[in-house]
């Protein structure tokens, strides 16, 4: 295994790791699926895809714990690990806190703090002590690739050790020659040596008298799981030799690729992907740019504070240029999704996340492929026609907002109004109508949204949910039953569709589509209902109205019991209610008791949220027709200053 | 209207009487302005120039399109510094501050925060101190 480990950088979680870790890993936590029944993932990927596991993967908890006490360290370590790793967040140890856990568990036995900050060096891999197989064993030698942070003490007397051990070409220089001490490392490169990992566990109690005979100190020590000296495992020579050799094939490669030490700040493929989507939601041409107050709007909805924000914007707005590219776009959500992760964000962009890496790294595999080459070229030559386009754009806004009466429902007002004219506005009232449509958008949203705006519900939630990317594309597929539903209900929903399709496109004008919805969706409930009533079967009607569902996932999912009476309740229009609500109640029978309450309830919330949305709106308009009033004012006050007379000195 | 959106004194004493001479040259840049005024604004030089001398120190004043004013307080005694100089500082300002300008996240009128307009200006301050 060592042999065939490449190069790489060693690599922080939850993005890369190098080849090593990523096979030791992998292998573990494929035993572990595997002692658990869930199925793991084998082997190792190419460097960009961290995760050789499929993400719907989970190590089962048990051969988990073991592992964990395997590694020798006291349990409250171990506790803060899980924690750590979020593997109590999310319930289960996926490859994601897997990986984590696992490198806190070799920052841990290295001596460093449990702490994320600790597994952003290169560490060694984690040592676990298992008499089980050769490979366990071997995953307690894992070549080094130890970064500048450790200076503890114990450990420049093994570097002295090996400290002959770190250049490639001493191969040769095995078990006799550790024994002997060389004069202290000189620098932290040093620290790249197979055996210093030995040396952890042990030197944690001992210090200095592991050198005399580190090996055949080492063996005896193996045995008993002294206090922490086991971790190393057994350590037979051979073990060394093929270490050796694996260490220096790995440090050729690895000083190639180790040009980016920062390894939270990799891309991986999988959120790659999510990033282009998401892209792609705002703004359907890859090649083309996000507008400032387009991801202004949607970045807002990450929660971060603005300062952070304004922080985020500085370091991936490589061109200052008031929008965002892709790989730009993908460098901001990177960081914003770290940040949310509890990395504290770098003084400069990483160089994983420039746009020349992001751009050499990730050649778009379909057609954006020759788009994205071109992203730097055409950057400078479309500044100037981008910027008139912004300019465009949000005038185009303003004209479209400024009519908006109180018709507009979508969330695309809610998030999107102030993006027009939004830069001066207060940010705290800009703030409010985006956290309560955030949490509109996480509780039962208006049912009024539920078709239309479906796309820019999921970005909503997704920029909501940044830290879990790999749930969220199967909600994609939500979308894509959306589509299907649209399709099954094709005469009432011609205009939802043109709905539909308007929202991507970052925001254009909303009240045309927000009219326009609002009366496809109050035809869609009633069609909904008349659907299931028509039906009038249990089981039908039941599947009919889960099978809507899915496109207003929040609402829905939570309307489902008593959706038909609910709906018959609360829809505007109730054409058909009476009779609908009739026809459905024989459904509803069964969850009647329950239900009613709960109907009561979800009504009471549901109307107070319109008006919250009404309010909002009527917040946002107000405060457009304050900035209006406030750039008047000062074109006025310029007017006024030309056309005072000279003042004489 | 006129208050401050970015505010840095190199010699950390005595930095309230830096303040205080900046305000007191906003005066004079609105002076400079108006009595440019009569022209349209497109001909007025964005660069001000000396505004006054004191015997301590010289005010070089700037003032964008937008009404934002720049003002630098140099000592005096620092002869080094030549006009040509100035205004390439100045121009460094003003990018820097389009720059601040571009990010969505900034509302105009804001203190500045942006931690690239910092080092630019330590930078500056750095090189001329």
């Amino acid at each position: 295994m060592e042999a065939a480990a490449g190069g790489g950088c060693g690599s922080g979680p939850p993005l890369l790791l190098s080849e090593g870790e990523q096979q030791c890993y992998s292998e573990l936590f494929a035993r572990c699926a595997a002692a658990g029944a869930a199925g793991g993932g084998p082997g190792s990927g190419p460097p960009e895809a961290a995760r050789a596991v499929p993400s719907a993967a989970t190590a089962a908890a048990g051969p988990v714990a073991d592992l964990f006490r395997a590694s020798q360290l006291p349990a409250e370590t171990l506790h803060q690990i899980t924690e750590l790793c979020g593997a109590k967040r999310v319930g289960y140890f996926g490859p994601t806190q897997f990986y984590i856990a696992l490198k806190l568990i070799a920052a841990a036995q290295s001596g460093l703090p449990v702490r994320i900050e600790s597994i952003k060096c290169e560490l060694p891999l984690p040592r676990f002590l298992m008499s089980k197989t050769d490979a366990e064993i071997r995953f307690g030698n894992p070549t080094e690739l130890h970064g500048t942070k450790v200076q503890i003490p114990y450990l420049i007397t093994e570097k002295n050790t090996f400290k002959r051990m770190d250049d490639e070409d001493k191969q040769e220089t095995q078990s006799p020659t550790m024994s002997p001490l060389a004069s202290p490392p000189s620098s932290p490169p040093h620290y790249q040596r197979v055996p210093l990992s030995h040396a952890y566990g042990k030197l944690r109690s001992n210090t200095e008298q592991m050198h005399p005979a580190p090996y055949e100190a080492r063996q005896p020590l193996v045995q008993p799981e002294g206090p922490s000296s086991g971790a190393p495992g057994t350590k037979p020579p051979r073990h060394q030799a093929s270490l050796i050799r694996s260490f220096s094939v790995e440090r050729e490669p690895q000083d190639n690729n180790s040009n980016y030490p920062d390894e939270p700040w990799r891309i991986t493929e999988e959120q790659r992907e999510y990033y282009v989507n998401q892209f792609r939601s705002l703004q359907p041409d890859p090649s083309s740019f996000i507008s400032g107050s387009v991801a202004k709007n949607f970045f807002t909805k990450s929660k971060l504070s603005i300062p952070e924000l304004s922080y985020i914007w500085e370091l991936s707005d490589a061109d200052c240029d008031g929008a965002l590219t892709l790989p730009e776009f993908c460098a901001a959500f990177h960081l914003i999704v770290a940040r949310k992760n509890g990395y504290p964000l770098p003084e400069g962009l990483p160089p994983t996340l420039q746009t020349e890496y992001l751009q050499a790294a990730f050649p778009k595999p379909k057609r954006e492929c020759a788009l994205f080459d071109s992203y730097s070229e055409s950057m400078p030559a479309n500044q100037q026609p981008r910027d008139l386009n912004r300019m465009e754009k949000l005038s185009v806004k303003d004209m479209a907002d400024f009519p908006v009466p109180t018709q507009d429902v979508t969330s695309d007002d809610k998030q999107g109004l102030k993006s027009t004219v939004d830069e001066a506005l207060p940010k705290d009232v800009s703030e409010d109508p985006a956290t309560s449509k955030d949490s509109n958008s996480l509780k039962a949203r208006p049912r009024s949204r539920s078709y239309s705006s479906t796309s820019i519900e999921e970005a909503m939630k997704r920029g909501e949910d940044p830290p879990t990317p790999p749930p969220r594309p199967q909600k994609t597929h939500s979308r894509a039953s959306s589509l299907d539903l649209n399709k099954v209900f094709q005469p009432s929903v011609p205009a939802t569709k043109s709905g539909l399709l308007p929202p991507p496109p970052a925001l254009p004008p909303r009240p045309c589509p927000s009219q326009s919805e609002q009366a496809p969706e109050a035809e869609i409930h009633p069609q909904l209902n008349r659907a299931p009533s028509q039906a009038a079967e249990s089981s039908p009607a039941k599947k009919d109205i889960p099978y809507s569902q899915p496109p207003s996932k929040p609402i829905r999912r939570k309307f489902r019991p008593e959706n038909p009476a609910t709906e018959n309740q609360d829809t505007s229009t109730a054409v058909g209610g009476p009779a609908t609500a009739a026809a459905v109640k024989p459904h509803a029978a069964v969850q009647k008791q329950s239900s009613k309450q709960k109907k009561a309830i979800q009504t009471a919330i549901r109307k107070n949220k319109e008006a919250n949305a009404v309010l909002a709106r009527l917040n946002s308009e107000l405060q457009q027709q304050l900035k209006e009033v406030h750039q008047e004012r000062i074109a006025l006050e310029n007017q006024l200053e030309q056309l005072r007379p000279v003042t004489v000195l | 209207m006129n208050y401050p959106l970015y505010i840095r004194s190199a010699p950390t004493e005595n930095e309230l009487k830096f303040h205080y001479m900046v305000h007191t040259s906003l005066d004079v840049v609105d002076e400079k302005i108006s009595a440019m005024g009569k022209a349209l604004v497109d001909q007025r030089e964005l660069y001000l120039g000396l505004l006054y001398p004191t015997e301590d120190y010289k005010v070089y004043g700037y003032v964008t399109n937008s009404k934002v004013k720049f003002v630098m307080v140099v000592d005096s005694s620092n002869t080094a510094l030549r006009d040509n100089e100035i205004r390439s500082m100045f121009r460094k300002l003003h990018n820097s501050y389009t720059d601040v300008m571009c990010n969505p996240f900034y509302n105009p009128g804001d203190r500045i925060q942006s931690r690239a307009f910092d080092s630019m200006v330590t930078s500056m301050m750095i090189q001329v101190c």
